[in-house]
């Protein structure tokens, strides 16, 4: 028998948002987990009582898992919180690929919620004090990333306008999707005059500060070849943790997404070339830059000029971040969870306005932390296989 | 039987610190500096040694950070000559005109009902 994850041994067979953006109030992270996880069962053709598995994680709940069973009223066979920030709900992919190849489970609900913007960011997702940072007061996430692009800009001469290039093309994607938080369109000039927050950031580099979540249904092959939906298969997986805080972090310019896409890859057999859609984690306008890189799609050093003149934005080389992304759609704190739905309804063909034609392999990469956890998933459709 | 430790590595630190020194781990066996301070090496689990820095270094990375309320201030990465990177501040500039590359030099600040920082100030050129 092989050893490691095997491809294809899972697939998506349904996924859903919550509501999102500014949820009515007294929602609790539950209310939109459970939410999200009946809209996801409907969109699969499944119900309640055939989940045997529940992974999810939130910054608000310790024993997520366990409030999710006791609201769902299930007694789930195998359940999983691993936490890795914005990067858990990729590893949550492998890790319930692997629980139904091991036969411990057949359909597994990755489930998230978050009220950070109802109840303030501060109280949804408290900073733990580390002796060595807190007291420079670093302003968390946002310093950690402002220094990995001041770095970037140093080594490389990546520009400002380079990484509002990214902010732009992501609010023009927004601008096709109907659940995206931003309505109205951002100039280059924007982001460099908005109001700065941690140099050379301004609040136009950072990502919203949203409610929201959702669910993502996997199920075994042969569970999910009578489901509602096409199956969209998990090809290939990759992680890596390179440290936690910032100042562990070895190279601010080059992050695990080298190690974890390159495990993904390995995986699927595919590489970047052949990826149709991607959905990174754009936390920040240098991620975007950072995993472009390191995910293979240019050199190193050469994001900046890659995202140049709209090539990210609708009608561009590369389809990237097509919900509007964290940047312009929603990010209620932990973003990887939407990740994975924008890739999936892109290879089943139901984006609208926004679908790349003929999109048959999709790269979705979380990242937790400030760049510490990467999470990479390859998606392919049947055709794939 | 194990013997308790009776001193912290984060209580190590600060004494050190407010005897006025920056103090670091060395991993003999890979002959690199460690930093934060910890129990066992990290990699191997072997044991570490207390050493004190020179206290010169270069600028990694820097930010100002601009809070809602109040005056921006310098946040930065050090990379120490020997071979430990920490987060601290550069002060004596305006926080925007801190360097990547700039050469500084550790101070030990006293905080009112706290433990004393690390923080750094630029070398004069040419140092």
């Amino acid at each position: 028998m092989s050893a490691g994850l095997k491809r294809g041994a899972a697939a998506i067979v349904g996924v859903a948002e919550s509501d999102l953006g500014a949820v009515a109030e007294g929602m609790s992270i539950f209310d939109l987990m459970a939410q999200g996880v009946q809209r996801a069962l409907d969109d699969a053709g499944l119900s309640l009582g055939q989940v045997d598995a529940l992974f999810c994680a939130a910054s608000q709940s310790r024993m997520s898992a366990l409030h999710l069973a006791e609201y769902l009223g299930i007694d789930p066979a195998y359940s999983d919180s691993t936490f890795a920030g914005g990067a858990s709900f990729e590893m949550h992919v492998a890790h319930a690929m692997a629980a139904i190849d091991a036969g411990l489970c057949r359909v597994a609900v990755i489930a998230y919620g978050s009220t950070q913007r109802t109840i303030g960011r501060k109280t949804a997702s408290a900073r733990e004090f580390n002796p060595y940072e807190s007291p420079f007061k670093p302003f968390l996430p946002a310093s950690a990333y402002a220094m990995a692009a001041a770095r970037h800009m140093h080594e490389f001469g990546t520009t400002r306008r380079q990484m509002a290039e990214v902010a732009v093309a992501a609010r023009q994607w927004a601008l096709m999707n109907p659940m995206a938080w931003e309505k109205t369109p951002l100039t280059i000039d924007d982001v460099l005059t908005a109001r700065p927050v941690s140099d050379p950031l301004t609040v136009r580099d950072c990502c919203l500060v949203t409610d929201g979540g959702g669910a993502v249904i996997l199920a075994a092959p042969d569970v999910a070849r009578s489901l509602r939906h096409p199956p969209v298969a998990v090809l290939g997986y990759g992680q890596s943790v390179s440290h936690a805080s910032i100042s562990g972090m070895p190279d601010l310019t080059r992050t695990g997404a080298i190690r974890s896409g390159a495990a993904a890859y390995a995986m699927a057999g595919l590489d970047a070339a052949r990826m149709d859609v991607l959905a990174l984690y754009d936390a920040f306008t240098i991620n975007t830059i950072l995993f472009l890189e390191d995910l293979g799609f240019c050199p190193k050093g050469e994001g900046g000029a890659f995202v140049e003149g709209g090539h990210i934005a609708p009608g561009g080389r590369l389809a990237v971040n097509t919900n509007g992304g964290g940047l312009s759609y929603c990010h209620p704190g932990m973003y990887g969870l939407l990740l994975l739905i924008e890739a999936v309804r892109q290879l089943r063909g139901t984006c609208g306005a926004r679908q790349v034609a003929g999109a048959e392999t999709a790269l979705v990469h979380g990242n937790g932390g400030v760049l510490s956890a990467q999470s990479t998933v390859i998606l392919g459709t049947d055709a794939t296989l | 039987m194990t013997i308790p430790l009776q001193t912290s590595p984060l209580a190590a630190f600060v004494a050190r610190l407010r005897a006025g020194r920056l103090a670091y781990q060395y991993d003999p066996r890979e002959g690199r500096a460690v930093f934060f301070p910890r129990v066992i090496a990290p990699g191997h689990g072997g044991p570490l040694e207390w050493r004190d820095s020179a206290g010169l270094g270069t600028v990694y990375s820097t930010t100002t950070v601009h809070p809602r309320h109040g005056a921006p201030y310098n946040v930065a990465l050090i990379d120490m000559d020997e071979g430990f990177r920490l987060m601290s501040c550069v002060l004596g500039l305006p926080p925007g005109e801190v360097r990547i590359g700039q050469r500084v030099r550790v101070e030990v600040e006293e905080v009112d009902g706290d433990d004393p920082r690390p923080v750094f100030r630029p070398l004069e050129s040419g140092a």
